[in-house]
């Protein structure tokens, strides 16, 4: 099973999409497969029914935050300062980051092969959020993009049923972001504390307490 | 929101020409409830006395672990997986441990191999009798069986103690090996657990497959087909239950498991009643590895010494670990940006993932069948919600 060969197949069977291999330099060596969001779901739906790898089971799925990150290198460059040639240290500074990203380890129950990992990244991190849900494909991907909607803020179309999963109804913002701030009254539940508080006074008050 | 309001089912009986047709009722089973396994609760809609909407409510345990893992160096982190799956904390130790290894290429000693297999075997003994037990409480057997499987469990966690130090939070594994040898007599004890275990499970199985009440409640219960089981990504023995031969220590091989002989025992039906099967079956292929493994573990240094476990700094890049634990298949992601601490930790949790059929396996049911099949899926709390 090779990514280079799987790739190669889904060029020849999805045409336009855009894919691209994103190399893991560590031992593990699990490479994995940056697809464009606009076909992923055909790219998904190619490799679970069509490819040689029939990739039936998708076992994890995983939200990632990237905030923009500047990453600034020194290189040392020739430069003639007041007639005279040095080498001045020059700082290039790029940007990296500035997207969520959701990862899918996809394996084949049948020939028992995997794992094949997809990757998908949104355009940004505040309002251009949206992916395409496999949940329609694998619906073991329900609960894992529920989650990843709730802790992350990646908004998953075409899921059936898109609500929060393990922060409550009413909550706003998201935990598994790495900016995240956390509130000062973790224990905080939007219930009518101080109308009752407000009331239960005006009632002692009337009876003479407080 | 109400499950009512989103329900959009027929009733049995139409109410405006039927004068004895029933309404829906809502009722919300749980968060605090014994039969539910922890605080988990469930939106159900019934008509009458059958489920046509089901709609599990999580977080009622949620503490973020993913979150706490990333601001903790990777050794931090190892206490912590065991309050995942509480019952089983020597698995989670054992799906991270392996996931660290993948990510930095780190060899696992053989004794500190075979000390894994045989903890993870016995935490898988003592998961299954237990499960079994807590199935057959919430079935209204009064707590008969469920102590007897508690007895056998003690005997296990006794061993833990001796090992660990801790019976539950064992903490025991590390990447690159384990945290302690195994004590003097620690093997001969276990040896002694080991053989008695068979006996147990002849009483235990011949104290209920037999009986009527059993069969009769879950024998067609709860199915789940081939096809769905795969689909909704099961694993372990729900997934085995309905005919998947999918079993990791088989698939991957990990650790040393390419060394024991051991059988993969499949359902037919994928009902509770097979569930429940398998585990038996699944206990006794159990007790086999840990006889293999006793009488193969060879002396020998228990943790890698190019390993250093405290600053460990792994190189950038990701991996992904997973092992066959007692629930299904537990899976840690994790990505390195190489500092001390993970940038990514991910859980795949099989008892969470594992309930995505919950409500296929509940339509049409009885509200008392909700219980059963519930508990025939073996969640645990601390792990579902993280």
């Amino acid at each position: 099973m090779n990514l280079e060969a799987i790739k190669s197949e889904i060029e020849a069977n999805v045409p336009g999409c855009q894919l691209e291999i994103i190399p893991n330099t560590s031992p593990s060596a699990q490479h994995s497969l940056l697809v464009d969001s606009a076909h992923a779901l055909t790219v998904a739906s190619f490799l679970r029914d069509g490819a040689t790898v029939r990739l039936d089971y998708c076992s994890n799925v995983t939200g990632i935050d990237w905030p923009v990150k500047e990453v600034s290198t020194k290189t040392k460059v020739k430069k003639i300062v007041d007639g005279v040639e040095k080498d001045v240290d020059e700082v290039v500074k790029t940007q990296t980051g500035g997207y969520l990203e959701a990862v899918y380890h996809l394996y084949s129950m049948e020939q028992r092969q995997g794992p094949v990992i997809l990757r998908m990244r949104t355009e940004d991190r505040t309002d251009r959020v949206h992916l395409p849900s496999f949940t329609p494909l694998w619906r073991s991907a329900d609960f894992q993009e529920r989650e990843i909607f709730d802790l992350f803020g990646i908004i998953f179309d075409g899921h059936p049923d898109l609500r929060r999963l393990l922060m409550w109804e009413g909550f706003v913002d998201h935990p598994m972001r790495r900016d995240y701030v956390d509130p000062d009254d973790y224990e905080y539940e939007p219930t009518a504390h101080d109308e009752v508080l407000k009331r239960a006074r005006e009632h002692q008050s009337a009876e003479g307490g407080l | 929101m109400s499950v009512l309001t989103e329900t959009t089912v027929a009733l049995s009986s139409d109410p405006t020409t039927d004068p004895n047709a029933s309404q829906l009722l809502e009722v919300s089973m749980g968060p605090q409830h014994p039969s539910t396994h922890g605080v988990f609760r469930m939106d159900v809609a019934l008509d009458g006395e059958q489920v046509v909407k089901l709609k599990p409510v999580f977080g009622y345990l949620h503490r973020n672990h993913e979150k706490i893992a990333e601001s903790q160096n990777y050794l931090g982190c190892m206490p912590y997986t065991d309050r995942l799956d509480y019952i089983c904390s020597i698995t989670n130790n054992w799906a991270y441990a392996l996931a660290v290894e993948t990510l930095a290429g780190i060899k696992v000693p053989e004794r500190a191999e075979y000390l894994r297999v045989i903890t993870g075997e016995l935490t898988r003994l003592q998961n299954h009798a237990s499960l079994i037990g807590f199935l057959m409480q919430d079935m209204g057997t009064s707590g008969t069986p469920l102590m007897y499987a508690f007895r056998e469990r003690e005997k296990i966690l006794d061993l833990f103690e001796a090992l660990t130090g801790a019976r539950m939070m064992c903490n025991y594994m590390r990447f690159g090996g384990c945290r302690v040898d195994a004590p003097a007599g620690w093997l001969q004890q276990t040896q002694k657990v080991i053989d008695a275990f068979p006996k147990f499970l002849d009483e235990f199985e011949s104290l209920l497959r037999t009986n009527e009440i059993l069969m009769a409640r879950t024998q067609g219960v709860g199915r789940v087909s081939r096809e769905l089981a795969i689909n909704a990504g099961l694993t372990g023995p729900m997934a085995r239950a309905s005919g998947v031969n999918y079993d990791l220590r088989k698939v991957d091989s990990y650790g040393i498991y390419d060394r024991f002989s051991f059988r993969v025992p499949l359902g037919e039906f994928g009902d509770v009643y097979d569930r429940y099967m398998i585990r038996l079956l699944e206990m006794r292929e159990s007790v086999e590895i840990l006889k293999q493994a006793m009488r193969d573990i060879p002396s020998g240094p228990i943790m890698d010494p190019g390993t250093k476990i405290r600053g460990f700094r792994p190189k950038a890049g990701e991996a992904y670990g997973r092992i066959e634990a007692p629930k299904g298949e537990l899976g840690f992601y994790l990505i390195s940006d190489g500092t001390g601490n993970p940038y990514r930790f991910r859980v795949r949790p099989p008892s969470l993932i594992n309930l995505t059929v919950l409500e296929d396996m509940c339509l049409g049911r009885n509200v008392a069948d909700i219980v059963i099949i519930l508990g025939s899926v073996d969640i645990v709390l601390g792990e579902v919600d993280r």
